[in-house]
């Protein structure tokens, strides 16, 4: 586990601020986002689409970079970062769950697992041990070879789940994880998140489902590009 | 991520696409196998010609009458026949003027008929003195040349090529036996070897007489003195133009050649009738390869195409990559090692074919197909020149992708 400062929270949005622009049209998707996610917290973000969570996503995920305002991820300024280095954030901190699994088909489960810590240049024999690792974690260890295609939709993102832990990440980043699981997956899905949160992981779970973003401790809306409630979940 | 896992992984995706990976190496596959195949029919021709024309002798000049670069048309008739003397060859051999020449062969043919028995044979019959042999680097398989002596004596003796003699006897040992040449009963006296395989020359078809014989008994009154060619051998291969500057100078002092008389006379070295003949081959071979060549382009455009296919194909996996922490240089160097990898297969499989047929064709055509090693291992690696040439483009595109746009494209 990747341990923080106590005081330095996972994620210091500043005043982020996002701009599109194609031609001459420039659209705001963020207009000043200011949000602290401390170690082991867990956060839903919620809003309709156009909202601009998507955008917020891609920011926190470092997978897009801010037109504006400051970013801290675990103390580091993404703001000023390259291509590379990105990369290498990307690769270190966090760990992404998308709606779609995002599985590669010719890869067994254990392949799909330990992507990111190939991209971490370990070793072999070091990548398959955690990735085992990772699966067993998420009750998949017997499903260790086979492919996505032979899996369920719920085991197929209980090993996105793996891969997202495999690496150690200060955050683990959702983005719909439940969108396309029928409700049995669903419940799944989101009793693993629950142990993840129990265990002091510090998870961001984006959804338009109120259901999902009641399992969070705390929740944050949006609209138009900007905050609009911001509570702690009673449970 | 390290070179080995970007090869496994690279490996990894060609396989998962069988049938469009093997259609793409197809195209490299054949362009690799027209290159080896074109390049060695055309050294094989090279080596052929260069076969035949090493067996005409060793460090050969030929000197040859009339001149090759005439402008005017009249040459010939009378003057072709008339301007290469015994005088000439005498001269040649003259020790003091032409260091560089080790022996000399004046050589003067007619075409006759041979006869013994009920068997009669047309050929050339070549007067010659007993250095023809040593210059025309050839050997007996039975009895013994001519001699100075039965040049001197003008002695009906005569050696056949092993053509002629198997002609003529069919079940009889040709030497001592008498053949009939102009009415002439000639005893043979030898029998030459073969001088090689090649089928398009009369090497192995030939009668040699002795010079004054033929000379004085077989040849008309009036070109009595004329010769056909005169055969020179340089001391060493390092003397070869020395010898021709030493014979071209000797030969224009005696022909009075001057500006406004040019050379009556042409001599050729073995490396000039090399170069002519090899020359077409090249012209060949060239043209050949420049075929070939084009459906290795065509090969690579292939690769390409595959490749850019792939990309928009995987434009997801790309951004998944990327989002779990491939750099843009992982990416580039993952598609570039996929079209290498068509392009290494491609090759490898076009140089094996390229080496079957060339074991395989000959049997069905006349020519030979030399495949040298040095051109196989050219091949396997412009293949994999070809495909990572055609695969930076793709690749690039891949590398340059944002994640967030690949991850959204379904």
């Amino acid at each position: 586990m990747v341990s923080v400062g106590a005081d330095e929270p996972v994620i210091a949005l500043d005043e982020v601020r996002k701009t599109y622009r194609t031609g001459a049209l420039s659209v705001q998707a963020l207009r000043g986002i200011s949000l602290h996610i401390d170690e082991g917290e867990y956060v839903a973000i919620m809003g309709p689409s156009g909202s601009g969570k998507s955008t917020l996503m891609h920011i926190i995920g470092c997978l897009d970079v801010a037109s504006g305002g400051r970013y801290l991820l675990a103390g580091e300024d993404v703001g000023d970062m390259d291509e590379f280095e990105l990369a290498d954030v990307r690769n270190r901190r966090i760990g992404f769950v998308f709606q779609q699994f995002n599985l590669l088909p010719s890869l067994s489960a254990w392949r799909n697992v330990e992507l990111p810590l190939t991209y971490a240049g370990l070793h072999r024999d070091e990548r398959k041990h955690r990735a085992l690792e990772a699966l067993e974690r998420v009750g998949l260890s017997d499903r260790g070879d086979h492919r996505p295609g032979e899996l369920s939709g719920g085991q197929q993102q209980r090993v996105a789940v793996a891969r997202a832990l495999v690496g150690d990440p200060a955050l683990i980043l959702a983005d719909e994880p439940t969108g396309n699981l029928d409700s049995t997956a669903t419940a799944e899905v989101l009793a693993l998140f629950d142990e993840l949160h129990e265990n002091g992981r510090t998870i961001v779970l984006i959804t338009h489902e109120a259901d999902v973003a009641q399992r969070a401790e705390r929740l944050v809306r949006m609209r138009d590009g900007a905050l609009l409630s911001d509570s702690a979940m009673a449970r | 991520m390290n070179w080995l896992e970007t090869i496994r992984t690279g490996l990894q995706a060609v396989r998962s696409h069988r049938l469009r990976s093997g259609l793409t190496v197809l195209g490299i596959l054949i362009g690799i196998a027209t290159v080896v195949l074109s390049v060695g029919l055309g050294e094989g021709a090279q080596n052929s010609v260069s076969t035949q024309i090493n067996a005409l002798g060793s460090n050969l000049l030929i000197v040859t009458p009339g001149s090759a670069t005439s402008t005017t048309g009249v040459r010939g008739g009378l003057g072709s026949a008339s301007t290469l003397t015994t005088g000439d060859a005498t001269a040649l051999a003259a020790r003091v003027s032409a260091p560089d020449i080790k022996a000399v062969a004046p050589t003067k043919s007619s075409s006759q008929v041979l006869t013994f028995g009920s068997a009669n044979w047309t050929t050339s019959v070549v007067g010659t003195t007993p250095d023809w042999l040593t210059v025309r680097a050839r050997t007996l398989s039975q009895g013994r040349f001519i001699t100075s002596a039965d040049n001197a004596a003008v002695a009906a003796v005569t050696v056949l090529g092993p053509t002629t003699a198997s002609e003529l006897f069919a079940n009889v040992d040709p030497v001592g036996q008498a053949v009939t040449i102009n009415s002439i009963p000639f005893t043979v006296v030898g029998v030459l070897a073969p001088a090689g395989s090649n089928s398009s020359s009369n090497l192995d078809d030939q009668a040699i007489v002795p010079l004054n014989t033929e000379a004085t008994r077989l040849a008309p009154t009036k070109t009595r003195y004329a010769l056909s060619n005169v055969f020179l051998a340089a001391t060493s291969n390092s003397t070869i133009s020395a010898a021709y500057q030493e014979a071209n100078a000797i030969l224009s002092v005696r022909h009075g050649v001057t500006a406004a008389n040019p050379a009556d006379f042409t001599i050729t070295t073995q490396d000039s009738l090399l170069t002519a003949a090899t020359s077409v081959s090249k012209t060949l071979t060239v043209l050949l390869v420049g075929i070939a060549a084009l459906s290795l382009l065509v090969g690579g455009i292939g690769v390409m195409n595959i490749m850019l296919v792939s990309v928009t194909e995987r434009t997801r996996e790309i951004g998944l990559r990327k989002a779990l922490g491939a750099t843009p240089v992982v990416i580039r160097r993952q598609f570039l090692v996929e079209a290498s990898v068509l392009g290494f297969v491609g090759g490898v499989a076009g140089a094996a074919l390229g080496v079957v047929g060339a074991i395989v064709l000959p049997h069905f055509i006349t020519e030979r197909i030399a495949v040298s090693p040095s051109a196989i291992v050219g091949a396997v690696v412009v293949a994999v020149a070809i495909g990572v040439g055609f695969g930076v483009y793709p690749a690039t595109r891949a590398a340059r992708l944002a994640p967030i746009d690949a991850l959204r494209s379904d």
